[in-house]
């Protein structure tokens, strides 16, 4: 069975401009162990997606469609049982560890806070597991450490401790909102390398959301790709990487240089990400896709399964 | 090809002055949200209908401010009620004089003394604040401290100070509140400029090669006039309230000459004789006053607020 | 000697804050911060120079040290071989800035808000040539326009009314519109979405091409560093750990650090990314107010030994390209 199944994911905002549709019919499943990458640029509503998850949105926020977590539909549901899912089953690490820790507390109060909560030890009990915790996300002298404030660790280092925090009731799945973007690659190197290690341990699924395609190729299994708040290409990550099958998963391929090739030319996309103002009528790629035709232009296309485990929305047909 | 450079050339050359596109600065994007604000709208037409009775209000009386009306200096509760036969149409004061046309004085010199006020403190608190963040190190400090003495110096004693010495004159009065506005407005665009100072246009405006003086006229000004305009416009109605309160003191303008403090400070002294009058009209056009400019400054600083787009 | 070639030459640059502690009495002296520490390097008339490193660098102090937008502590900084740009007078500095741009990272931020791009972008010409006619003016910025790919109708308009890119276009269009002999890059493509990113990469490689100018491309992103450029420096805690030619540096990285880099950077394939092995340092940067004695990466060196304690390692090659700093390079 599946650990996660999201249908139909919609997420619309109500601001003073007009309706921001966020995300638009998202669909994908998740099972147990499993890591999942969405990537997508800026207005691609992959973060957004992750906060439905979460009940994170915002209140001018509506979000629609169906999540179902262990066979619990746990979309709009009401917060009291709501807070028994986060952190003991779904967890999740943000991408500013500055702004996501709690800057006036000690680490120490903000991880045992959470395990007092959760899972009702006592200030001790939950201490002790605390520097376990740490200890297991390597921070070094983790017992005298923890009783600093966050802005005394290094930016790395604050990223471990969000690390710990989310993983302390061992949930089963983790969503990780682009953990490595503001570090250094050697320290994203690092965290990477930790979460895969703490992955095997735990068991836990990942859901890791970055614009990073090196980053994805790296530890995902499955990979989605989103555009205007759209699934744009689902499927197994090795097939994406080597055969996309979507206009725009093509051209991101050919526009990021690679530090193993050479200096040529970059394959450029025309244009800019989409205004989610002002979303086309059709195919939200439409404007920059270069074998676009008028049904692109009037028509959305629809998530398909084209291949065994294989999604691709997209009117064109497919190369073989 | 990383452009077309052709197709585009072509547009080009088809193109003359009158395709420019007119573009949406962001004083415009202000203005628009500051008309959607209704408590600012509606001040703002207040304010603008009070500014008219100022100066076309004396065209209605038949009585000027300081003429003193015998037949109803004897019994003032009833003669000198506010009424539109005798011509007084808000009555008249304790000593017989067309209350109407002493609101419409006070009005005159009160909004004068606040918008002139409020002129030194933008003008001169601006530049030296601008100047001072700019240049920072120890220019700044010299500066910032001669501003931290002067405002220590107690601002009431000091006016009335002048006012004992020089003579009661509304000069004075202009010159009092001029000396010390413009050093609140100082600190808070020297603020403002070392908040800028460090944004990369103007570090790209330095490395262009621009010169200082031009950096602060050109790069830096425009951007804390938001700032500038919300403060000014907050500012007015403390100088009204400081100017009120020296001629409630009894210290401001010089009789015949009056301003709402001093009609209010008569009103008051009146009101056991049962001439509500004398008090409520000026206080009537005191308040609306100050709500008037406290809502516009407001809206202003929503419409300007940084965070725009 | 004077090689005609040379655009600029740093010897020994070197960059100091004064960090005073917080609380300190006002007579404490102040903790020494070197941002900068002693940083060698020629930059050849129309070549890119990239520099990379991770945060703490120093790479962007150095290239605003570079055209004096930051006092430098010491060093050289000869340009066109001739002038010392951290003695000059103020009328020769200005002259430098006339051939000086540079283009920052947020794109919007580097543009006056309350100005039209027409004025933005001309501003460089009125400022060094007032004399020109307000028409010749228009004529330039519109060439200009066109040339970094920007409709000219838009002249009127303001900055927040353009995307990240075209930003960054505007930015680009100002640097160049007094032709200038060398523009310094930092970070230029960071703020940027991925599929523009390109498009800006794109048009700084065709405009050095036609109009020869030389570039110092500032960027922590290795992959984008290669592709851009003809050599690539490598800084590590304000030192230089590695100067090469760019193919060469990935092929044959010969300093510990730029070999952990390099492994380090993701490559979007991932039958490449799961078999990799990843040189991971260990420990923290170390704080630049207090770096390590000797060469400054011993602490997280995986080659360290005594030596590298004492003494601090100079900049040195086999053959006349490629320079490391190290006493024990591959």
């Amino acid at each position: 069975m599946n650990l996660l199944e999201v249908k139909d994911l919609s997420v619309q905002f109500d601001t003073l401009d007009g309706t921001v549709s966020a995300v638009n019919g998202i669909s994908f499943n998740l099972k147990a162990g499993e890591t999942l990458g969405i990537v997508g640029e800026s207005g691609s509503g992959k973060s957004q997606t992750v906060f439905a998850l979460m009940g994170l949105i915002a209140r001018n926020g509506k979000t629609t469609g169906s999540i179902k977590y262990n066979g619990q539909e746990i979309l709009n549901l009401p917060e009291k049982q709501l807070n028994k899912i986060r952190a003991q089953q779904i967890s999740m690490i943000f991408q500013d560890p500055m702004t996501s820790l709690n800057p006036y507390t000690r680490v120490s109060d903000q991880l045992a806070e959470v395990l007092i909560h959760h899972k009702g030890m006592s200030k001790k009990q939950a201490l002790a597991e605390s520097v376990q915790m740490l200890d297991a996300v390597k921070i070094p002298e983790a017992k005298s450490r923890i009783h600093l404030y966050p802005h005394e660790f290094s930016g790395g280092m604050r990223q471990r401790v969000m690390i710990a925090m989310a993983l302390l009731c061992k949930p089963k799945l983790l969503i990780a909102d682009e953990p490595t973007t503001a570090l250094d690659v050697t320290v994203q190197a690092q965290i990477m390398t930790l979460l895969s290690e703490l992955q095997q341990e735990l068991k836990t699924a990942i859901i890791l959301i970055t614009h990073d395609l090196g980053v994805i190729a790296g530890s995902c299994e499955e990979m989605l790709v989103m555009y205007g708040g759209r699934v744009m290409e689902y499927g197994n990550i090795k097939k994406v990487f080597s055969d996309p099958a979507h206009p725009y998963t093509k051209g991101l391929l050919h526009a990021i240089p690679r530090i193993d090739h050479q200096g040529s030319q970059l394959t450029t996309i025309p244009g800019s990400p989409p205004n989610m103002l002002r979303l086309p009528k059709g195919c939200p790629f439409e404007p920059r896709c270069d074998v676009a035709s008028d049904t692109c232009r009037n028509e959305i296309p629809a998530l398909q399964e084209f291949s065994k485990n294989r999604y691709r929305a997209c009117h064109s047909a497919m190369e073989v | 090809m990383y452009v077309d450079n052709k197709k585009v050339q072509d547009l080009a050359d088809n193109l003359s002055d009158s395709n420019e596109i007119e573009g949406r600065s962001l004083w415009q994007d202000a203005r628009h949200r500051f008309f959607k604000n209704k408590a600012a709208l509606v001040s703002l037409i207040t304010l603008s209908l009070i500014v008219l009775f100022a100066l076309v209000g004396p065209q209605f009386s038949p009585w000027d401010y300081e003429e003193i009306d015998w037949d109803a200096m004897g019994d003032i509760q009833t003669m000198g009620a506010p009424s539109f036969s005798s011509g007084h149409y808000f009555g008249t004061d304790d000593l017989g004089r067309d209350l109407y046309s002493r609101v419409i004085q006070g009005t005159q010199i009160s909004l004068m003394v606040g918008l002139i006020g409020s002129f030194i403190a933008v003008v001169v608190g601006t530049l030296y604040g601008a100047v001072a963040g700019y240049l920072g190190g120890r220019i700044d400090s010299a500066m910032m401290r001669t501003v931290d003495i002067l405002m220590a110096i107690p601002f009431m004693f000091v006016l009335i100070l002048l006012m004992v010495m020089f003579g009661r004159s509304i000069y004075m009065i202009f010159i009092g509140i001029g000396l010390l506005s413009w050093l609140e407005m100082s600190r808070i665009i020297r603020g403002q400029t070392l908040s800028l100072k460090n944004k990369e246009f103007i570090e790209a405006a330095i490395a262009t090669g621009v010169k200082p003086f031009t950096i602060v006229t050109r790069h830096i000004v425009p951007n804390v006039l938001g700032i500038v305009v919300v403060y000014a416009t907050l500012l007015v109605p403390g100088m009204i309230m400081t100017e009120s309160f020296i001629s409630f003191l009894g210290l401001g303008v010089q009789e015949p000459q009056t301003s709402w403090g001093a009609l209010i400070n008569e009103g008051a002294r009146t009101i056991q004789n049962g001439t509500l009058w004398q008090l409520l009209f000026p206080l009537f056009f005191f308040i609306t006053t100050l709500l008037s400019f406290f809502f516009i400054g407001d809206g202003l600083r929503d419409a300007l607020d940084p965070k725009d787009r | 000697m004077n090689n005609s070639n040379e655009l600029l030459s740093v010897t020994d640059l070197k960059v100091q804050f004064d960090i005073y502690p917080k609380g300190a009495m006002p007579w404490t002296s102040p903790d020494k911060l070197k941002a900068v520490d002693g940083v060698n390097f020629t930059l050849n008339k129309g070549e890119t120079l990239g520099i990379v490193g991770e945060s703490g660098c120093g790479k962007s102090t150095l290239a605003r040290a570079l055209i004096k937008l930051i006092p430098a502590q010491d060093g050289k900084v000869l340009w066109m071989g001739e002038q010392n740009i951290l003695d000059v007078s103020k009328r020769e500095l200005l002259d430098i800035r006339r051939q000086a741009q540079m283009i920052y990272q947020d794109p919007l931020a580097s543009l006056n808000p309350r100005m039209t791009i027409g004025q933005i972008i001309a501003e460089p010409l009125t400022t060094h040539h007032p004399e020109t006619k307000k028409s010749d003016v228009k004529l330039k910025v519109k060439d200009m326009m066109l040339k970094v790919g920007l409709l000219p109708n838009q002249i009127n308009r303001y900055p927040h009314e353009f995307s990240g890119g075209q930003c960054q276009r505007i930015g680009i269009a100002r640097a160049l519109i007094l032709s200038p002999k060398l523009i310094i890059c930092d970070e230029p493509v960071s703020a940027l979405d991925v599929s523009v990113q390109a498009q800006v990469i794109n048009l700084l490689m065709e405009l050095q091409n036609d109009l020869g100018m030389s570039l110092i491309f500032i960027a922590h992103d290795l992959s984008v560093v290669r592709h851009i450029s003809t050599r690539i420096m490598v800084l590590y805690l304000g030192n230089v750990a590695e100067v090469s030619p760019a193919n060469d540096l990935y092929e044959n990285p010969r300093h510990p650090y730029t070999q952990a880099l390099i492994s380090a950077v993701p490559i979007p394939d991932p039958e490449i990314e799961k078999n990799k092995d990843i040189i991971l340092l260990e420990g923290d940067l170390p704080s630049p107010l207090n770096p390590p004695s000797g060469c400054v990466f011993r602490t997280r060196c995986p080659k360290a030994q005594e030596l590298c304690a004492k003494e601090k390692p100079a900049l040195e090659s086999n053959d006349s390209n490629h320079f490391v700093a190290c006493h024990f390079p591959d």
